[in-house]
């Protein structure tokens, strides 16, 4: 069964003369019951996307459903059935912390005991006890995040659509995030959308994954299934402590396929090739240049590149 | 957990007891149940979740009232606190110039300065927090509860009149005494400062809500603050024409109008129903306008 499906979905957003197009055509289908992720730099029209599933934005064109109602025709809908996780705090910055997770329960139609009862649990689960009775403002960046997390989970929604849930989290409060996903979906078959542009994320959490670049989903499928479109591939990173010799053959090879960000080259290239590569750099001059190196399985990074997206802006850690 | 039953394909059964368009529980309203895919009737179906209800005003407004109130304490003591002093302020200089024995002049005098204090509160403050909650893409928090818009407006108004009320009752009572009016009708503070918090309350959320840029929202505040001022304060039958025609269309007018009326020696308690009567009036569509303009600043 599917939870959302969403067919020929356009919205362009006007800016005085010019028109941007966020969103291009998508056809998407969230099987319930799935962590399904949104991946893709920024400015990818990722935010846009769930705002129409939401309700909060009208389409130009097309159509989305949600559990067989139809969300264009009644934008409210998408409040009763889905917690929504947006990029802004502001609405929550000055409230305790206990207090934002109790109201927001409350506003979700549960009882004074049930939103307190509610309310324990959830803080309890992502370790902000601590900081129950601090205003969100005055917590950390992460703790911040972490406390908007759990409004979006108390009052448990078969359906929970999070904008960047794990944005500016530490790793440990990042697993807290996902192992709470992934108990919901377990235990009760909660449908989660959310959006990343983290590739670690991406395939460590998600059941399925829509990588979108530009406005257009330019893959969808199970993280691993993509990942098997760039199988062959592997990923050499190198990181150079001077510059190169420019002279050097392996160097002028691997500088022509590779992609820079200063002194880091990333070059994708064949297991043959790369252990050719890394023998010619490791006995050849450029080695004393050399500074640290590293061979990776291809990840959905690599995908997304091979796919065609332009930007460089996934984080990978 | 509760598993609403369901025909193959995920769609609701059409007809008989499950005929709701929304799915079960739209009419029984339970709140937070999911479901997975799930057996029913010996097979294996697909299961939609049941439709958690909306909450109902009360609960939602309890809830934003609250939420709004504990935020408060911090952000909003100062500007109460300036509020109040530039009420009183106004009230001892005017002490100066007005002569205690033009009673009907002091009397709108206090009154006026003790609306200005809603005024500050319910124009000024309500325009600033909800233009910058626009501006932040914040609105989309209460957008995506399932609360009726008024609750939002309403809750987060009405703590904010929560702060106001000393500062009302301190301006009047000193006015009052600054004066020579009496204080036998003071309770009518109560009415009025709900009502003409209610109705400046909307128009003040509304331009917030409305203003493109939060700038502009915060000199609409202000702007309409600083309207509410002169014309509340300066006794009526000194305005020009096009004074008196402004003072008629704004709402604050009617509360200061009832309040002066209670000052006076011979309280007319039909003109003060019927001032507070277009209060509340003018209160019930400015906060419908206000949750109007919410859903529209929201998703625009």
């Amino acid at each position: 069964m599917r939870s959302f499906a969403v067919r020929g979905l356009t919205r362009r957003h006007r800016a005085g003369d010019t028109v941007v197009v966020a969103n291009d055509r998508i056809d998407l289908d969230v099987p319930a019951g799935e962590v399904f992720g949104i991946l893709g730099p920024n400015g990818a029209g990722k935010t846009t996307l769930v705002r129409l599933m939401m309700g909060l934005l009208r389409p130009d064109e097309g159509s989305i459903e949600l559990f067989g109602h139809d969300v264009v025709a009644r934008p409210d809908l998408p409040a009763r059935l889905a917690a929504y996780l947006g990029q802004s705090d502001l609405a929550l910055a000055d409230l305790p912390v206990a207090t934002a997770v109790e109201t927001t329960g409350r506003m979700r139609g549960l009882t004074k005991a049930a939103a307190r009862a509610e309310r324990d649990a959830v803080l309890d689960e992502l370790g902000l006890t601590g900081v129950a009775e601090r205003p969100l403002g005055k917590i950390s960046g992460g703790q911040r995040r972490l406390a908007c997390v759990a409004t979006a989970l108390v009052g448990s929604r078969p359906m929970l659509v999070l904008d960047e849930p794990t944005t500016g989290l530490d790793p440990r409060s990042r697993r807290a995030v996902w192992a709470a996903l992934r108990r919901r979906r377990d235990e009760a078959g909660v449908t989660v959308v959310l959006i990343t542009h983290n590739v670690l994320e991406a395939e460590t959490v998600l059941d399925r994954v829509a990588v979108l670049d530009a406005g257009r989903v330019i893959a969808c499928d199970t993280p691993g299934r993509l990942k098997a479109l760039v199988d062959s591939d592997v990923r050499l990173e190198l990181a150079w402590r001077e510059d190169p010799p420019d002279d050097d053959p392996t160097v002028r090879w691997l500088g022509a396929e590779a992609t820079r960000a200063g002194r880091r080259w990333t070059v994708r290239m064949s297991p043959e090739q790369a252990r050719e590569a890394l023998a010619l750099l490791t006995t050849g001059p450029a080695f004393a240049a050399l500074d640290d190196f590293s061979l990776a399985t291809p990840s959905l990074e690599d995908v997304y590149l091979s796919l065609g997206g332009t930007s460089r802006d996934l984080e990978r850690t | 957990m509760t598993v609403a039953p369901v025909v193959p394909g995920g769609i609701p059964a059409a007809g008989g007891p499950q005929a709701s368009p929304l799915g079960p529980a739209d009419r029984v309203g339970t709140p937070g149940a999911a479901t997975a895919a799930g057996a029913v009737g010996g097979g294996t179906v697909p299961v939609v979740p049941v439709m958690p209800g909306r909450t109902p005003f009360l609960a939602a407004f309890a809830a934003v009232y609250r939420g709004q109130l504990s935020r408060g304490k911090v952000a909003r003591m100062p500007l109460m606190f300036v509020a109040t002093l530039q009420s009183v302020g106004i009230l001892l200089l005017l002490r100066g110039v007005v002569s205690v024995s033009d009673v009907t002049t002091c009397a709108q005098v206090v009154a006026g300065c003790t609306v200005l204090v809603v005024a500050f509160v319910a124009l000024n403050l309500l325009a600033q927090r909800f233009g910058a909650l626009r501006a932040a893409g914040a609105l989309d928090y209460y957008l995506t509860l399932p609360v009726p818009g008024t609750a939002v407006v309403l809750g987060t108004a009405a703590s904010y009149a929560t702060f106001a009320v000393p500062g009302v009752v301190v301006t009047a009572v000193t006015g009052a005494l600054l004066f020579d009016l009496p204080l036998s009708g003071l309770w009518v503070l109560a009415p009025v400062a709900l009502l003409a918090g209610g109705s400046l309350a909307g128009i003040g959320a509304a331009a917030g809500l409305l203003a493109p840029r939060p700038e502009l929202a915060t000199i609409a505040g202000q702007l309409g603050m600083s309207i509410v001022l002169f014309l509340g304060i300066i006794p009526s039958d000194r305005l020009p024409g096009v004074g008196w025609l402004v003072r008629d269309v704004l709402p604050s007018s009617y509360a200061v109008d009832a309040l002066t009326e209670t000052f006076l020696p011979s309280v007319r308690w039909g003109i003060v129903a019927l001032d507070l009567g277009v209060c509340a009036l003018v209160a019930v569509v400015t906060l419908a306008a206000a949750a109007g303009a919410l859903r529209r600043a929201g998703t625009a």
